[in-house]
C-alpha cells in the first residue's frame, strides 16, 4: 500500500534520514522505533509531504507522491497525526473536526461520521463547544485522532501517541489505534515506547541516526538481542 | 440584539454631519474613516493570518498613486522618439484601478516573501515600502516627484449629461467613506466566515498542523495579502480623491506605524477591533488639540497607548468582550449561539459594525 525507496531527507545541510526504505501494506499496524533525534518524525513528514524528501520514491496505491503537496497526499488518503501541539489550541472541539473535514465537501456524509465519532468518544460530544486548549492531554489527544479519523483516510501517521500523556490514557490511546486498525484502516505508527509498541505491532523498523537498522515482526524485534539491550532495557 | 448593533452604529454613524455642522471635524471624521479601512485591511493579514506587514502603506499609497495617475492621464518618455500617452480616464474607473494594481502588488509580495515568513515577510514589505517612496520621489517624469501630482479631481459618479454626483464637498466624501467602510467590514466578515476564514486562522494557530488537514499554506496567505492590499489601496484612493494631491510622503512608515496601533489597541483579529482602534487614535490627536499644549499632545498619545498594551494586552474589543460575558454570567465555553464563531471573532456590544 505504501512503499518507500531510499529516501533521504535534509533540513538545510544537515540529514536528517538516510536511504530510508520500508514498505506498509493494507491492514497492517507497522511501528517505527528508534532514540530521539533518530529520524522518525521526519519519515512521517516526509510521507505526508511536510518535508518532501530530497531524494528517493514514496509510493502509496500504485501512485508517486514523493514531492505532491501535502493537500493532495491528505485527498489520497494518508492522514497526519502530528505529535506535541496536536490541536488548533484557539477553537473548539467542532471547529476542530471541521478542520478534519476541511478536503470534504460529502455534507451528509460528514454528518453521519461525525455521530459516529461522537458516540466513539462521547466526551468530545459533551465539549463540542469547548475550546480546544482547554481539554485535558487525553481528551487532546482523542480529538487529534477524530480530526484526522474524520477525513476518512486509508492510512494514518501516528507520531508519537503516548507522548506526554498519563499511563492510563496511553493504554486507552494504544487500545484506541488498535482498534481503528481493526477496522480496516492500514496504520504506520511512530513510538518512543518500543515494548508497547511491538507488542501491538504486526511489523516493527528500527531507525538509528537517521539509518535503517532492523526491522522485523513485533516478537523477532523483541527477542532481537540488540533492540533487547539498547531499547528494552536489556 | 448583537447582530443589530453593528447596523445601528452605522445609522449613528450616518447620522452625524445632520447634527454636527462643524466642518472641521467632518475633516477629522473623513480622515480617520480613511485610515480606519486601512487599518481593518491591515488586520485581516496581521489578525487574521498573524504575519505582520510593516510596509502596508506601501498598498495604500500605489491604490493613491495609481488612481491620481489614471484619473490625470500621464505620458512616459521612453527615448526621443517613442512616447507612451496615457488618457485621463473617468475617475470611478481610476479608483478601481488602483484597488485593481494594489492588490496586484500585494499578490505579488505575497508569492515572493511566504516562501519565507515570519521575521522575513516583515522584512520584505517594510522595503518594498521604501523602494515605493524611492520610486515616488525619483520617477519626477511620472510622479512630479517632491512637487507632488495636484489638481486630482474629485470621484464623480453618475450617467454622463444625465445626473452626475461629485464628491468634492466635504459631506458628500464622509457618506462615500462611510459606504466603503461597510462595504469593506462586509467583505472581511463574509471572508473570515468562510473557508477560507477557517484556513487563515488555522495557519495562524497552528501552521504545520494546518499543512496536515490539507490547506494549502502559501494558496491562502497569498489570496489574503492580496484581499487585503487591494483594500488597503482602497483607502489610498478615496484619499488621494479627497485631498486632491498626493505626495511621496504618503510612503512613509509613520501612516504604517499608525495602523499597526490602531489594529493592536483595538484588538487584532477581531472584526470590530481595528474600528476602535480607528476611531480613537485617529480622533486622539485632533481631540488633544483642543485642550492640550502643543508639546503634551504626543505625550498624551503615547501614554493613552502604552497604557491600552499593558492592561488590555489583547486588545479594547476582547477586553470588553470579556466583560460583557463575565458580567452576563456566561461560562467561557462559548456556548452561546452568537458567539458560535471561530476564537477572536466575537465582536464586542456597541463597538461594532
Amino acid at each position: 500500500m505504501l512503499k518507500i525507496e531510499g529516501v533521504t531527507c535534509r533540513y538545510g545541510k544537515v540529514t536528517a534520514i538516510r536511504d530510508i526504505s520500508l514498505e506498509v501494506r493494507e491492514g497492517e499496524l507497522v511501528t517505527l522505533i528508534g532514540a530521539n533525534g533518530a529520524g522518525k518524525t521526519t519519515t512521517l513528514k516526509a510521507i505526508s509531504g511536510l518535508l518532501p524528501p530530497a531524494e528517493g520514491r514514496v509510493v502509496f496505491a500504485g501512485e508517486e507522491i514523493t514531492r505532491a503537496s501535502a493537500r493532495r497526499i491528505l485527498a489520497l488518503g494518508i492522514a497526519h497525526c502530528p505529535e506535541g501541539r496536536r490541536v488548533f489550541a484557539d477553537m473548539t472541539v467542532q471547529e476542530n473536526l471541521d478542520m478534519g473535514c476541511y478536503l470534504r465537501s460529502d455534507k451528509a456524509a460528514i454528518v453521519r461520521d461525525l455521530d459516529r465519532l461522537f458516540a466513539r468518544f462521547p466526551k468530545l460530544a459533551e465539549r463540542r463547544k469547548q475550546i480546544a486548549g482547554t481539554l485535558s492531554g487525553g481528551e487532546q489527544q482523542m480529538l487529534a485522532i477524530g480530526r484526522a479519523l474524520i477525513s476518512r483516510p486509508k492510512l494514518m501517521l501516528f507520531d508519537e501517541p503516548s507522548l506526554g500523556l498519563a499511563p492510563t490514557i496511553v493504554e486507552q490511546t494504544f487500545a484506541i489505534i488498535s482498534e481503528i486498525r481493526g477496522e480496516g484502516t492500514t496504520v504506520l505508527m511512530v513510538e518512543q515506547n518500543a515494548l508497547a509498541a511491538l507488542r501491538m505491532c504486526d511489523r516493527s523498523y528500527l531507525l538509528e541516526s537517521g539509518r535503517m537498522t532492523q526491522s522485523g515482526t513485533g516478537r523477532e524485534m523483541i527477542d532481537n538481542p540488540h533492540v533487547k539491550q539498547a531499547y528494552l532495557g536489556g | 440584539m448583537r447582530r443589530l448593533l453593528p447596523w445601528l452604529f452605522v445609522v449613528f454613524l450616518a447620522s452625524v454631519p445632520q447634527w454636527m455642522h462643524d466642518q472641521y471635524f467632518l475633516h477629522v471624521l473623513i480622515n480617520t474613516g480613511i485610515f480606519t479601512i486601512a487599518a481593518m485591511s491591515l488586520n485581516l493579514l496581521l489578525g487574521f493570518t498573524g504575519q505582520l506587514s510593516l510596509g502596508h502603506v506601501a498598498f495604500f499609497g500605489i491604490g493613491a498613486y495609481t488612481s491620481a495617475l489614471v484619473s490625470l492621464g500621464f505620458d512616459l518618455h521612453f527615448n526621443d522618439s517613442y512616447v507612451f500617452v496615457f488618457e485621463r480616464k473617468p475617475v470611478w474607473f481610476a479608483f478601481v484601478c488602483g484597488i485593481a494594481v494594489a492588490g496586484l502588488c500585494g499578490w505579488a509580495i505575497g508569492r515572493l516573501s511566504f516562501k519565507v515568513r515570519g521575521a522575513y515577510f516583515v522584512i520584505v514589505t517594510i522595503s518594498f515600502a521604501q523602494v515605493m517612496r524611492l520610486v515616488a520621489l525619483n520617477w519626477v517624469d511620472l510622479t512630479e516627484g517632491p512637487m507632488a501630482l495636484n489638481n486630482i479631481p474629485p470621484i464623480t459618479l453618475g450617467i454622463p449629461g444625465i445626473w452626475e454626483l461629485t464628491f468634492l464637498r466635504k459631506l458628500p466624501n464622509y457618506y462615500l467613506i462611510l459606504c466603503v467602510a461597510v462595504l469593506s467590514y462586509i467583505v472581511i466578515h463574509r471572508l473570515v466566515h468562510s473557508r477560507a476564514g477557517r484556513a487563515f486562522i488555522a495557519l495562524r494557530e497552528n501552521e504545520p498542523l494546518a499543512a496536515s488537514v490539507g490547506i494549502d499554506v502559501t494558496r491562502y496567505l497569498v489570496l489574503a495579502t492580496a484581499v487585503s492590499a487591494g483594500m488597503a489601496g482602497a483607502a489610498g484612493g478615496l484619499y488621494t480623491h479627497y485631498v486632491r494631491i498626493v505626495d511621496p510622503d504618503i510612503f512613509l512608515f509613520i501612516y504604517t506605524v499608525t495602523m499597526v496601533i490602531m489594529v493592536i489597541s483595538g484588538g487584532k483579529g477581531t472584526l470590530a477591533g481595528p474600528i476602535v482602534g480607528g476611531l480613537i487614535f485617529g480622533m486622539l490627536p485632533q481631540v488633544l488639540r483642543e485642550f492640550a499644549r502643543p508639546e503634551a499632545q504626543w505625550i498624551i498619545y503615547g501614554v493613552a497607548m502604552m497604557v491600552i498594551v499593558l492592561f488590555l494586552p489583547q486588545g479594547i474589543v476582547p477586553a470588553i468582550s470579556a466583560l460583557w460575558r463575565r458580567r452576563s454570567g456566561r461560562s467561557p465555553d462559548r456556548s452561546d449561539p452568537e458567539s458560535k464563531t471561530m476564537a477572536g471573532l466575537h465582536t464586542a456590544p456597541g463597538a461594532a459594525p
